[in-house]
């Protein structure tokens, strides 16, 4: 099956301070796939090295059979970040013009939006549970309801791979069921591929295809069955699973850790196939 | 109206018409990108242009326009280097305008020519000026109406208008340097040190009654407006310096829609309590009113 994302052998660091050591992993269409790991270890950076925004100092990332360029635009691809809510919270527009937005390339540079792409708007306002509130002003909404208008803002455009940083922060747990029911339909039916960061484990156990974590600048593929014993594991040892993790990251190293962990073997080649999902 | 007898003030009120149209479209996207100062940094550089046309003995206004021009691309590209302390560029900038327009301006012989360019001076413009102003309003008006979904896009979310494939470097340089030739033209008329205010605060009187972006934009434009044709009759006839008395107007608008807002939301809680108490008294309950 094609990959409509290929990260291979990826490293990035912040000037001295290396963050990722060894990211590798390759994402089917169809998959929905979370990513999990503790504060600060540099998920939103791998969503924002996927997106062209930093440029890896090793590795290759193909994003629907093209590489990623730093700054360029990525069709296909929608985005919701972490701190969305922010964006659109105080700024005076409806949530028809904020998911309008999202058509940009289908309505084309300097032409206006047309009746039917207001209708494609509220069509897909409609699939989020919105269809009342396309006149809503953003300001008056709740989280939840801005959350799933940016969401829309990105459905609108039909994208084959969706990148949610966090997108369940802060919005009640009905409104989570619904997010995770749609985007379960999503991968099902129209086989759009999500890879979602998130911290809740207990949801990501329950809904997610894959998942991997990423700690300590490796990302690894957790069985879904040990999540939780094994985050809890980690975050008590300065190393991983009570191994003192190596003063220096290298390929050797990764291969030596990985495997004492308990874990599979690290996610380290593009050719892994989706056979198990 | 013996207001429109004179030529000068026909003039005056046709730049004020075109000035007032154009400000509000480049304020509100400004404002919305959290760049509400650049119209200070912008303006304040433009006097170094004006120290120098005046220096030189070329038009002060093509002075200005080139000053707001280096001084715009000087924002952008210390942007580019410290993207996250983006607001420092327009400090920087600033600072930079300031001191060359204050050390420049020890050298010009006409005071009152320069200190015209602080406050503006609407009612004494040129042809070859009022011909700057008609040709840099309808580029800025039409590059504002072609460009209106990309400039909502970026305004709202750069980061998302970039994945989109909104070329956001280019727009973002052309509304950078249509600013600049916004700013260095209203200097010239409202003054420099007012012009921001006209940026900013029509798009402030318009987030208290607007819905959308496109009321916010179209309420912008209107406040504005509003405050330009208000400001220069008030000023015509209290013989009062236009610009100051513009601006003033508009800070006057805003007061008045804050108050009316505010008093507007007193009374439908009031209303909304009122038609609560027959319900309750229903209930056997007394309650105050």
């Amino acid at each position: 099956m094609k990959h409509l994302l290929e990260v291979k052998n990826v490293r990035f660091g912040y000037g001295d301070r290396s963050l990722l050591q060894q990211v590798s992993f390759a994402i089917a269409p169809g998959e929905f796939i979370g990513v999990i790991g503790s504060n600060g270890t540099g998920k939103s950076t791998l969503l924002r090295l996927l997106l062209g925004e930093l440029k890896p100092d090793d590795g290759t990332i193909r994003l629907l059979d093209r590489p990623v360029q730093e700054g360029g635009a990525l069709p296909g691809v929608g985005y919701v970040p972490q701190q969305g809510l922010s964006a659109v919270r105080g700024f005076p527009a409806t949530a028809e013009e904020i998911v309008l937005s999202g058509l940009y390339t289908s309505i084309g540079t300097i032409r206006p939006a047309r009746a039917r792409h207001r209708a494609e708007a509220r069509h897909a306002l409609a699939r989020v549970g919105l269809a009342d509130a396309a006149r809503m002003p953003t300001g008056s909404m709740s989280g939840g309801q801005l959350q799933r208008v940016l969401l829309a803002r990105v459905l609108v455009a039909h994208p084959r791979l969706l990148l949610l940083d966090e997108p369940m922060t802060g919005i009640d747990t009905d409104s989570a069921d619904e997010m995770y029911r749609l985007l379960r339909s999503l991968t099902r039916e129209e086989e759009t591929a999500v890879l979602m960061v998130t911290h809740d484990l207990a949801r990501a156990r329950e809904e997610l295809d894959r998942v991997f974590c990423l700690e300590y600048g490796i990302l690894v593929e957790v069985e879904k069955e040990q999540l939780e014993h094994e985050l809890q594991h980690r975050h008590r040892h300065p190393g991983i699973n009570g191994i003192p993790l190596p003063e220096t990251w290298d390929e050797e190293a990764l291969h030596a850790i990985a495997p004492a962990c308990g874990w599979p073997a690290p996610v380290n080649s593009v050719n892994r196939t989706s056979e198990g999902n | 109206m013996d207001i429109f007898e004179f030529d000068f003030m026909r003039r005056a009120f046709l730049v004020g018409l075109l000035l007032a149209l154009i400000i509000p479209c480049v304020g509100v996207v400004m404002v919305f990108k959290r760049m509400s100062m650049v119209g200070d940094a912008l303006s304040h550089s433009s006097l170094a242009g004006v120290a120098v046309g005046l220096l030189f003995g070329f038009n002060p206004v093509l002075g200005a326009i080139g000053a707001s021009l280096v001084a715009a691309m000087g924002i952008e590209a210390i942007r580019k280097r410290i993207p996250r302390y983006s607001e420092m560029a327009i400090a920087i900038v600033l600072s930079a305008g300031i001191g060359l327009a204050g050390v420049l301006s020890g050298f010009v012989q006409s005071a009152a020519g320069f200190s015209s360019f602080l406050f503006g001076s609407i009612v004494a413009i040129t042809d070859l000026e009022l011909g700057i102003v008609v040709t840099i309003a309808t580029l800025v008006l039409l590059t504002f109406l072609l460009l209106y979904k990309e400039l909502f896009y970026i305004a709202y979310d750069e980061q998302a208008a970039r994945i989109a494939g909104v070329p956001v470097r280019a727009v973002n340089t052309l509304l950078t340097l249509l600013t600049a030739a916004t700013v260095s033209i209203a200097a010239r008329t409202v003054g420099a040190l007012v012009v921001s205010s006209l940026m900013v605060v029509p798009a402030a009187c318009a987030m208290t009654v607007a819905k959308s972006y496109r009321q916010t934009v179209t309420w912008s434009v209107v406040f504005g407006i509003f405050s330009m044709l208000a400001g220069l009759t008030l000023s015509y006839y209290a013989r009062l310096r236009p610009g100051g008395t513009i601006v003033l107007v508009g800070i006057a608008c805003l007061l008045l829609l804050q108050v009316g807002v505010r008093l507007a939301g007193w009374i439908r809680r009031r209303a909304r309590r009122g038609i609560a108490v027959p319900e309750t008294a229903e209930g056997g309950d007394s309650v105050a009113g």
